[in-house]
C-alpha cells in the first residue's frame, strides 16, 4: 500500500491472533460506581485497544479485543481483572 | 494426591525458563507453567536480548537461535513538532563482539524455553496458575485450572501484571506512575530498504530512544528486525490519564512525525501490542522471597528504564533463583530463612545494584517530566537557530538563542536541573 491511510483500532486488531474464550476474563467491581465515576473514565482512556465503552449508563466490555496489558486495572480499582484461561486471549506472532 | 515438585515455575518467559533450566540442569524435577498457547505468546518488549547474559545458557546462541539483527547503532532523538535532533552512536567493535540482538519474543522465548526442555524440566503450555496454595503460612504450591501442583518452593515468573506475587502478598498492585503503558507496532517492511533506511550491513541493527513525541514522562522506541521494524512508544500511566489524550493516537501522532514516516513508509502494520513495563526502580522492588516462594524478572519489577535493560535482569534473576533452589534442597531447608539467600545474591550482583545507584532517578524523572517535553523542544530550537542563516549578525543570534533558552528555563532551573542530573548519575 502506498497511500499511508490511518488504520482504525479495529483495522490493527484484524492483524492479531486472538483465541476468544466464551467467557470474558474482564469485569467492574462495582458498576455503581461508574454512575459516578472518580476518575473520568480512566478504563475507557487508557485502553490501548477500545476494550471500554460507555453504553447506555454502564461501562460495557469488548473483552475479545483485549491485549491483557493491565494498564485498565492500574488506572481504575473497580476493574476485575484475571488472567484468561490457558492457551486464549491474544497469542502474538511476533511480540 | 497432587503432584509435586522440587519447583514448579509460573511464567516460561527470559526469567522462568533461566530458572527452569537452572535447576534442571542439575536433575531437580521442574515444572514450567505457560498461560500462552506457547512461551511468548504473551510477551512483547522493544526490544532486545544481550549476548552476555544469554550465553551464560547458551553459548554462542545466536548461531542457531531465532535472533533478528546484532545492535551496532543506538541512537537518541530528541524530537519537536516537525524536526529533531539525533545523537547516535555506532561502533565496529559491536560487530566484533556483539553486544545485542532484536528479537521477535514470539519466536525467540519458544526456542529459549527448549534449553529447559532439554535440560529436563517439564513445560505445560495453555495453562493458567488461579492462585498459589498455602498451609501454616507457607506457600507449598499452586491452583492451576488442570488441578493442584505442589512444591518446595514456587518461582513466580508471571509477568509484569504478576497476579501470584500479589496473591502471595508479596507485591502491591504496580502504581500509576511507577507504570509505564508501551503501544508498538511491527511493521514490515522489506530488508534491502530497513538496510538503506538506517545504513545497515546484512545483520546490523539499530536500536532507538526517543524523546519529545508524547506527554509527561514518555519514550518512543524503534528496533530493526530482519524484515520489520519494532515502533512503539511508553508512556507513563499518571502522565497519560492526565494527558486525556488516548494511546493509539498518541502513537499515531508519534508515528506521523515527519522524521519517522520516512523509516516505516510504505510498511505493512503485522501486529499491534501493548504491554506493561515496571520502572518504579529499586523502591518498587517486589518483597522476592517468602516461605515456599521466590518472584523474578517483571513480576519482582526488575527493570532498568535508564540502560533499557530487562530480558538480562530477567534472566540473571531466574538463574539466582534457580540456584537459590538447588542450594534449599541440598539443605532440605525451604524456609524464608534460607530463601532470603536469593535476595541478599540479587542485592550483590548487578541486577540490584544497579537499580540501587539509580534509585532516585524514576522518582525524579516522574516529578519532573519537563526533561522529556520542554528540553526537546528547546534543543531543536536552538539547533534551528543555530543552523539558519537570514542574514542576521551571529552576536545577535546568539543572543536570541539565550533569551529562548532563558525564556523556555530559567537560569536557576537550568542549574538546577543540571546538578540534579550529575548527582543523580554520580
Amino acid at each position: 500500500m502506498s497511500t499511508q491511510r490511518t488504520l482504525t483500532i479495529p483495522d490493527k486488531l484484524y492483524r492479531n491472533r486472538y483465541k476468544v474464550d466464551e467467557e470474558s476474563h474482564l469485569w467492574i467491581k462495582d458498576p455503581k460506581m461508574c454512575l459516578k465515576c472518580p476518575f473520568d473514565f480512566a478504563c475507557i482512556r487508557v485502553c490501548p485497544t477500545d476494550v471500554y465503552k460507555w453504553e447506555e449508563n454502564k461501562v460495557t466490555i469488548t473483552y475479545d479485543a483485549c491485549v491483557e496489558c493491565g494498564a485498565c486495572r492500574i488506572a481504575c480499582y473497580d476493574v476485575g481483572w484475571k488472567n484468561p484461561k490457558g492457551g486464549f486471549g491474544i497469542s502474538y506472532k511476533y511480540g | 494426591m497432587a503432584e509435586k515438585f522440587d519447583s514448579v515455575v509460573v511464567g516460561g518467559g527470559p526469567a522462568g525458563i533461566a530458572a527452569a533450566y537452572t535447576m534442571a540442569k542439575v536433575g531437580l524435577s521442574v515444572l514450567v507453567l505457560e498461560k500462552g498457547e506457547k512461551p511468548g505468546a504473551k510477551n512483547m518488549f522493544g526490544g532486545v536480548i544481550f549476548r552476555h547474559h544469554t550465553e551464560k545458557m547458551a553459548p554462542e546462541f545466536w548461531k542457531t537461535a531465532p535472533v533478528e539483527r546484532h545492535v551496532v547503532e543506538y541512537q537518541y532523538w530528541f524530537l519537536s513538532k516537525d524536526s529533531h535532533v539525533l545523537v547516535s552512536h555506532r561502533n565496529q567493535k559491536f560487530n566484533g563482539r556483539y553486544n545485542a540482538f532484536t528479537v521477535h519474543r514470539a519466536k525467540f522465548d519458544p526456542w529459549f524455553s527448549k534449553l529447559a526442555e532439554d535440560a529436563g524440566a517439564l513445560i505445560i503450555n495453555r495453562t493458567t496458575v488461579d492462585d498459589v496454595i498455602k498451609e501454616d503460612g507457607r506457600v507449598i504450591g499452586v491452583k492451576t485450572e488442570r488441578g493442584d501442583v505442589l512444591a518446595n518452593v514456587v518461582v513466580a515468573a508471571d509477568g509484569v501484571n504478576s497476579m501470584l506475587s500479589k496473591q502471595a502478598g508479596m507485591r502491591e498492585e504496580l502504581p500509576e506512575d511507577a507504570a509505564v503503558l508501551a503501544v508498538k507496532e511491527v511493521i514490515a517492511v522489506p530488508k534491502q530498504k530497513i538496510e538503506e533506511r538506517f545504513n545497515l550491513g546484512p545483520d546490523e541493527g539499530a536500536a532507538a530512544l526517543l524523546v519529545g513525541c508524547g506527554p509527561g514522562m514518555h519514550a518512543g522506541f524503534m528496533y530493526t528486525n530482519r524484515d520489520t521494524i519494532s515502533l512503539g512508544m511508553g508512556v507513563n500511566i499518571r502522565d497519560l490519564d492526565k494527558s486525556k489524550q488516548r494511546p493509539n493516537d498518541l502513537f499515531e501522532q508519534f508515528k506521523k512525525h515527519p522524521s519517522i514516516t520516512p523509516l516505516v513508509r510504505d510498511g505493512e502494520l503485522k501486529e499491534y501490542s501493548a504491554h506493561l513495563i515496571p520502572e518504579g526502580g529499586y523502591d518498587y522492588v517486589a518483597n522476592v522471597y517468602t516461605h515456599g516462594m521466590l518472584v523474578a524478572g517483571d513480576a519482582a519489577m526488575l527493570v532498568n528504564a535508564i540502560n533499557w535493560e530487562g530480558t538480562n535482569l530477567a534472566m540473571t534473576s531466574g538463574i539466582i533463583a534457580g540456584e537459590t533452589i538447588i542450594e534449599a534442597k541440598k539443605k532440605g531447608d525451604f524456609s524464608s530463612r534460607t530463601l532470603s539467600q536469593y535476595r541478599q545474591r540479587l542485592e550483590e550482583s548487578f541486577v540490584l545494584r544497579d537499580l540501587k545507584k539509580y534509585r532516585e532517578i524514576p522518582k525524579f524523572f516522574s516529578s519532573n517530566p519537563h526533561f522529556f517535553t520542554l528540553y526537546p523542544d528547546a534543543i531543536n530550537e536552538l539547533a534551528y537557530m543555530w543552523h539558519v542563516v537570514d542574514g542576521e549578525l551571529k552576536q545577535d543570534r546568539i543572543k536570541q538563542m539565550k533569551a529562548k533558552l532563558f525564556k523556555q528555563r530559567s537560569r536557576v532551573g537550568l542549574m538546577r536541573d543540571a546538578y540534579h542530573m550529575w548527582r543523580l548519575f554520580s
